[in-house]
This record gives structure tokens, C-alpha cells and sequence, in this order.
């Protein structure tokens, strides 16, 4: 039933008309699962140290004449095989993506809800608490965030938390632009006339905003969820890749192409090139759902 | 008067040049790994020395091959057998302008035996420095000390007057992390003086046109200025000297080797290096730090080193990580170091059903966990390594976590004793196996120089009495009781050792700097320049 009114809704329309978005949606689909479920599907466990052999060091993909077929795209300097090590290390990217962006629309809803509802001096402090954050890059702040921390608690500390270092370092970073939208969303939609009789019948503020306001407002914030997700994976392989994110041990994307890097000018290509290749097909497949979806939701261009 | 002409002959043939030799010149130098410190006495590490050399001399210098010849002193022979005689070169003067002199040597070898410094390993024998007269200082063995000036070679001699106005008459605290004056700051004697000094981003030397050794004949070098950088990542570093953004690479990594042979205007220059990679256990501890084995400490059990020896497949870490780069051993110390051995050298074959069985048999049927302690910039390779051994433990049974860390703090670290296992690379500078037992195997008792790198902490009374006697024979008895002490290496298995290491440099064509087994540039022999 709910799916049948899924299919026949104006988005599901849009959706079936655009064969980039479809073929977007389903790449995305292939990299989620792949992620997912790569303990049940993925040829090797690369984490599992007994499993490596040095012997199969720097194998090249399977379609290489010496190429072995157990390992599809190849193996790393220590003997790991590349397709697992991606899935793998595609878990926590997306892992890390999907909490950040989960931290910071929750962090930048509640703050752009309460300004734009209560407004005044409220308003004002938070919004230039999200102006200042705004004038440094995302990049900045994350790398700020993980030089505090690390400075902070003692290394043997360190692995534990590095991961939920990283989430919260990404979340910070994006907040404004969700408080932003919000706010703004909010201060159109205070003055209706059903947010005025909510008033009226003596409703406390705090419930007001939370089921009156905010389910009209969450359509733009959807959209950019979405588009921060593509960035959120993107900042965490950057991290990554300048040696601060996730521990090596639990190798992300980025820790991937890092140590692809070092053998790029050597031949062995595939170590970096696959990695690369992964992430970004993620981060365009989510960037062109997130593009779709902003299309798709807005009224004017209907 | 021989000497007169010769030298005559190359004022003119270099004058005859072409403006080249006269250009100033700049060499530009990357490495993976940075010097820790500035102070010529705190960390006796190659990292360090590199670029310390350069600006500091010590009394007795080291030439192309290796052999002594003149530096700060002139001339040395043994005047007693507990006493040698050193006559110190005139007329030379400190970066800052004063004057060197005996004073300046008792102070230096007076700091270097100093509780914070780090080596006491060359100055250990030494009971008392006497200043003759203004150009003569005589050093007093406590007992018969035949290769002191081999010794010497490593020990830099600062200015007394420039340390004792710094606050830096003792040499500075690594392991605690102490900084001081000498932390950033040099005062030297030597053919080049430090002009900036940024901490792992760049560092600066300049030409000293006053330095003495430019009259020597031999020091041909035409270098006026030495800009290191460290790059950590390797295809960076590569990348920097590929596009010509540097001139020289001290450590170009394996795999780029065959690219870079082929690149125009970049040469490869190979060697073998003095020195031995291997793992050192915990072996003093009734605990280990990092294990979830509780109440003993397993690697006290010579079946546990052992078994792990035994999972250590080299031949696959020699072709795969080292790209046939390295020379397996199963010694202490390589070829090259008086007193080894060729049948000495013989590795426990590889063999991973039998460390099962060994580990088993000790008590660990489902083996146990560790940390591996490791540097990522120190030695070739040195953290792939780790790796490799890792998953091949992992594979007998002990599950091996890496700890890699860059060689700041994981010497800071290791010094601490705060290590389960660590991997070190040792050098020999002084060419003679006395240096690698007395530091890495006798046991540590305060003194200056016994085990001062031991921080596994092994200690066997026969193997400190074997070093007791290396230090005062000499001849075919010393030679019997090194041969001995090798044995002794083998059967106790305080180590595990790897191989020595292969030292590749990577230069631009236009730049000569000769390859040398210490692993260190001597940039008063370098040339730069159209050629």
C-alpha cells in the first residue's frame, strides 16, 4: 500500500524520468551494500592479519597476464586484496559520512529552529556564532578539532576514540548551513496562521517548534543531508589521507590512497587508482541524487 | 712541501675552471625523517649526525674510506698504555668567532660523559681529560682503551664558552622531552654553520669560508649552501627530485628505484650500509606493557623468541618489501665490523609449524597479544616491515598490533622503556663489534656506554663478562671471545635479527656527493654545478 503510493507520487515520477538519477541511485545502491554487507561478500577479511601472505604482494588485477583471480583488482604491499580492502574501508567512510552528517543536521536543526522561533538576541548570537564558523573551511576546523583532541588525551587513547574524533570534527564544521536554512524556514513559517493558533490554544514553545515547525521545514534540510554527505566522505578522506583520520589499522578510503600514493610512480598503480575510483563514484552518485532531489523538491521548477 | 705543491696545483686548476666552482652553489636535500635535536651529545642517531657533522668536527675525522685521519687534532698516539696524546690543530675558530682550544675539549668529552647524554658509549673508558699545554690535551683510560680514536671520530667538540653562556654544559634531555639552547641552536668548528633551523619543515646550512679544512687537501667540496627538508611520504620525496625541487635524496624508497635510473638527469648510487635491522625484546620485565598475557612475561621464555624467529619468512620481506635491497642475516653485526663472523651468521631456517609447536610447548597453545613498536621514518622501510612481521606472527598465533611512529617520538619512547618489542636499526660507526654488544647487550648499570641502547633490558652475566674482556684484549684472543660472543647471540636470542641494510642515494646528475657506508653525506667532498 505505502508502496503503491510511492510509486505513483510526483517524486517517484521525476525520479523514473531522470536516467542519470536512476543510474546514480543504483551505483549508490551497489556501494551501500558492498559496504554492508562486506563481511558476509567481500573474498577476504583484510583486517584478519593472519590471512595475508607476503607472497601475494603487489599482485596486479585479475585481467593482468600474472594477475590471480582471487584477487580481483590486485593486492597491496602487505598482501591484501584490494576489492576486500575497499569494501571494507567503504564501510567506514560511509560510516563516518552518514554519523557526521547525522551530528551536525541535529546540532544545526535544534540551533536554526530555536533562533529563528524565538528571534531576537537569540537569533542574533547564534547566527554570528554560525557567521564566524563560516569564514573557516570545513577542512580547517576538522584538522583544529583532531590537533586539540589528540593533544589533549594521552596516545594510548588515541584508536579508541580516533573515529568518533573524526565524526565529531566533520559534524562541527557543518552546522551553519543547516542552522542557516532552518532558521529561515522558521521564520516563514512562525507567522502562519497554524503556528499562531498552536500559540493561542497555550501550547509551550519547545512543543511548538518540535511538532508544529519542524516537520514543515525538514524538506530543504533533506536535500542538503544529502549534499553534505558527498562532502562529509570527501573531508574524512581528505583527513584520512593527511594521516589524522581513522587509524591505519581500520583503513578508510583515504588511508587507502595514502598508501597507494607511495607506489603510484613505481607501476603499481592499482593499490591508489581503485581506492580513488571507489570514493568517487560515491561522492558523485550521492552528489546527484542530493542534485535530483533538490530539483525535484522544489516547487518552482515543477 | 709536497703538500704545498699539490695544493698550489689545485688553486690552479680550479681557478682555471670555468665560473662554476666559484658559483654559489645550493644543494638541496630531502630525507624522510628529521633530526630530533640540535645538540651534538643527545641523541647519537644517524638521523641527527647527518646534518650535525656538517657543522661540528670532531677531534679525529673520518675519510672517504672510512679510515681516520685529522680534524681537530693534528696528530694522537698512546703515550702509556692507559694514555693518549692528542696535539690540537691551531688556529681554529668557532662559528661565533672565538677561539677553539684544550678547554673546549675537556669540556666536550667532560659533557658527553654527562648523565643525559647519549654517548657514553665512545666515552665510556675515559677516566680523566688533562689539558698539556695550549696545544696539547692527553685523555686517561681507566684501562687500556686500543680503539679510542676510533671512538673519538663520533664525539663533536663544542665551544665551553658559547655552552656554558647558553646553559647547555649537559646535554639536553630527549627522553623528557627538555628543551634548551641547543635544542635549535649551534655553535660548531666545521665546514658549514647552521643559517635557519625549522623543526620538520626546513633547515639551512652555509658555507663556513673559514673553516680550516678548506686548505686540506681532499676537501674539494664547492657546496655554498644545504637546504634539508624532511618529506615523509615517498612519492612526494621522489616527486621533489623528479621535478628538480630538490638535488639529493638520502633515502630514495625501493620501489621508485628502477624509475629513477631511467629518469634523465637524476643518478642512483648504491651501496651497503654498516648497519643491521632487527627486533629486541622486553626480556627484564615479569609483565609486558602491551600483552594480554598477565603475571608473566612470555618473551622471558627463549621458546617464545624462538617460535617468533622461526614465523619470520625473510626471504619474502627481502624481495617483496625490500625489492632485493637488503642482506640477510642472522648476526649482530655485518661483514664489514672487525670481528664477524662468516659462520656466525646463520639464521633459524623459517619455519611456521615449528614456532606453533613452540609456542605450545612454552604455555601458549592459542598464542597471545602484542605491540610491536616501530618507527615510520628512520630506517628503509621500517614500518612495512613491522607490518609484514605483524601478519606473520598473527599467523603463528600472536596477535600483533603495529605502533609506528615517526622517529621523534618513538625514540623518546623506547628510551623510556616503555616498549614490549621494537624494531631498531644499529650502525656501527666505529667499525668494530665492541660498539654493538657493549650498547645493545651488556647490561645496563648506570655506567656510561653499557647497554645504553639495550631497553629490552637482556642481561646474562656471560655476556657482560665476554664484553668486560672484548674491551681490554686484544689480537686473536679478542677475536676468540667476539667469535664466542656471537655464538652466545645465537643460542640466547635477544634479538631478532633481520638484515643489513642496502643504502640507495638518489642525486641530480649536476651534484657528486660520494656514497658512504655510514650512510651519511659529507658534503665537504660535494660538488654541484653544471658538469
Amino acid at each position: 500500500m505505502a508502496l503503491a503510493r510511492l510509486l505513483d507520487s510526483d517524486l517517484f515520477w521525476s525520479f523514473r524520468r531522470s536516467p542519470v538519477t536512476v543510474l546514480s541511485a543504483l551505483v549508490a545502491l551497489v556501494c551501500v551494500l558492498g559496504a554492508a554487507l562486506a563481511p558476509w561478500i567481500a573474498p577476504h577479511n583484510p583486517f584478519d592479519l593472519a590471512s595475508l601472505n607476503l607472497g601475494d604482494a603487489f599482485k596486479p588485477p585479475a585481467w593482468d597476464e600474472i594477475g590471480e583471480a582471487s584477487y580481483p583488482l590486485g593486492t597491496d604491499d602487505q598482501g591484501r586484496d584490494m576489492l576486500s580492502a575497499i569494501m571494507y574501508g567503504a564501510r567506514i567512510s560511509l560510516l563516518v559520512g552518514v554519523c557526521a552528517v547525522l551530528f551536525s543536521t541535529l546540532l544545526g536543526v535544534t540551533i536554526g529552529l530555536v533562533a529563528g522561533y524565538l528571534g531576537g538576541s537569540v537569533d542574533g548570537l547564534l547566527m554570528r556564532i554560525a557567521d564566524i564558523q563560516l569564514t573557516f573551511p570545513s577542512i580547517l576546523i576538522a584538522l583544529l578539532v583532531d590537533g586539540i583532541v589528540r593533544a589533549a588525551l594521552p596516545r594510548e587513547a588515541h584508536d579508541q576514540i580516533a573515529l568518533f574524533v573524526v565524526i565529531f570534527a566533520i559534524g562541527i564544521s557543518a552546522w551553519p548551513q543547516f542552522a542557516r536554512t532552518v532558521r529561515s524556514s522558521t521564520l516563514v513559517e512562525r507567522n502562519k496562521e497554524y503556528v499562531l493558533a498552536a500559540r493561542v490554544i497555550g501550547l509551550s514553545p519547545l512543543h511548538i517548534m518540535a511538532t508544529h515547525v519542524l516537520p514543515n521545514v525538514l524538506g530543504p534540510v533533506l536535500v542538503i543531508a544529502t549534499l553534505n554527505l558527498g562532502n562529509a566522505i570527501i573531508t574524512e578522506a581528505t583527513l584520512s589521507f593527511l594521516g589524522v583520520g581513522v587509524p591505519p589499522t581500520h583503513p578508510s578510503l583515504g588511508t587507502l590512497i595514502r598508501i597507494g600514493n607511495d607506489f603510484l610512480f613505481s607501476g603499481e598503480w592499482w593499490i591508489t587508482i581503485f581506492p580513488g575510483a571507489a570514493l568517487v563514484a560515491m561522492v558523485l552518485s550521492v552528489n546527484l541524487l542530493g542534485d535530483w532531489l533538490r530539483d525535484a523538491l522544489n516547487p518552482k521548477l515543477r | 712541501m709536497v703538500h704545498w705543491v699539490r695544493a698550489a696545483a689545485l688553486v690552479a686548476v680550479l681557478g682555471a675552471m670555468p665560473a662554476v666552482g666559484a658559483m654559489a652553489q645550493t644543494v638541496r636535500w630531502a630525507a624522510s625523517g628529521d633530526p630530533n635535536t640540535m645538540d651534538p651529545h643527545s641523541q647519537n642517531v644517524g638521523t641527527v649526525t647527518m646534518v650535525l657533522q656538517q657543522i661540528y668536527d670532531p677531534l679525529i675525522h673520518r675519510d672517504r674510506d672510512l679510515s681516520l685521519t685529522p680534524g681537530l687534532a693534528t696528530a694522537w698516539r698512546q703515550v702509556e698504555p692507559s694514555r693518549w696524546r692528542f696535539t690540537l690543530r691551531q688556529g681554529v675558530r668557532f662559528h661565533d668567532g672565538q677561539g677553539f682550544g684544550p678547554e673546549d675539549v675537556v669540556f666536550s668529552i667532560t659533557r658527553a660523559l654527562q648523565p643525559t647524554s647519549n654517548f657514553g658509549i665512545y666515552v665510556d673508558t675515559i677516566a680523566k681529560v688533562e689539558a698539556v699545554d695550549a696545544q696539547t690535551v692527553d685523555i686517561i683510560t681507566k684501562a687500556p682503551d686500543p680503539i679510542l680514536p676510533n671512538k673519538l671520530a663520533s664525539v663533536f667538540m663544542m665551544s665551553k664558552a658559547w655552552s656554558e653562556a647558553n646553559n647547555a654544559a649537559r646535554p639536553q634531555n630527549t627522553r623528557a622531552r627538555e628543551e634548551m639552547v641547543t635544542t635549535r641552536n649551534t655553535n660548531g668548528t666545521g665546514a658549514y654553520r647552521l643559517a635557519t633551523r625549522e623543526p620538520d619543515v626546513r633547515t639551512v646550512l652555509v658555507r663556513n669560508p673559514a673553516w680550516w679544512g678548506w686548505q686540506v687537501e681532499g676537501n674539494t667540496g664547492n657546496v655554498a649552501e644545504i637546504v634539508f627538508r624532511p618529506i615523509a611520504s615517498d612519492a612526494t620525496r621522489i616527486a621533489a627530485l623528479l621535478s628538480g625541487e630538490v638535488d639529493f635524496v638520502l633515502d630514495p624508497p625501493l620501489q621508485d628505484l628502477n624509475r629513477l635510473r631511467a629518469a634523465p638527469g637524476v643518478k642512483v648510487v648504491e651501496g651497503p650500509e654498516v648497519r643491521t635491522i632487527f627486533l629486541a625484546f622486553d626480556t627484564a620485565r615479569e609483565e609486558l606493557l602491551y600483552s594480554d598475557v598477565k603475571g608473566r612475561n612470555p618473551f622471558r621464555d627463549l621458546r617464545v623468541r624462538q617460535a617468533l624467529y622461526q614465523a619470520i619468512d625473510i626471504q619474502a620481506i627481502h624481495r617483496t618489501t625490500m625489492r632485493g635491497q637488503s642482506v640477510v642475516t642472522g648476526t649482530l653485526i655485518p661483514e664489514q665490523v672487525n670481528g664477524y663472523a662468516k659462520s656466525e651468521d646463520v639464521r633459524l631456517p623459517f619455519d611456521a609449524a615449528r614456532a606453533r609447536a613452540l609456542l605450545a610447548e612454552a604455555g601458549y597453545p592459542q598464542g597471545f597479544s602484542v605491540t610491536l613498536d616501530c618507527p615510520n621514518n628512520r630506517y628503509i622501510n621500517d614500518e612495512q616491515i613491522c607490518q609484514n612481521i605483524a601478519a606473520m606472527w598473527s599467523r603463528a598465533g600472536v596477535r600483533t598490533a603495529v605502533k609506528a611512529q615517526p622517529l621523534a617520538p618513538f625514540f623518546a619512547q623506547i628510551q623510556r622503556d616503555d616498549t614490549s618489542v621494537y624494531l631498531l636499526g644499529w650502525g656501527v660507526p666505529t667499525l668494530d663489534a665492541l660498539y654493538s654488544f657493549q650498547s645493545l647487550l651488556a647490561t645496563r648499570n648506570g655506567a656510561q656506554g653499557d647497554g645504553i641502547w639495550n631497553y629490552g633490558g637482556y642481561s646474562n652475566p656471560r655476556m657482560d663478562a665476554l664484553i668486560q674482556r672484548m674491551k681490554v684484549e686484544s689480537g686473536e684472543a679478542r677475536k676468540a671471545t667476539i667469535r664466542e660472543a656471537l655464538q652466545l647471540y645465537r643460542e640466547d636470542l635477544p634479538h631478532i635479527p633481520l638484515h643489513h641494510q642496502m643504502i640507495p642515494w638518489a642525486m641530480r646528475s649536476t651534484v657528486t656527493i660520494p656514497h658512504m657506508a655510514n650512510n651519511q653525506p659529507y658534503f665537504r667532498w660535494a660538488m654541484a654545478g653544471a658538469q
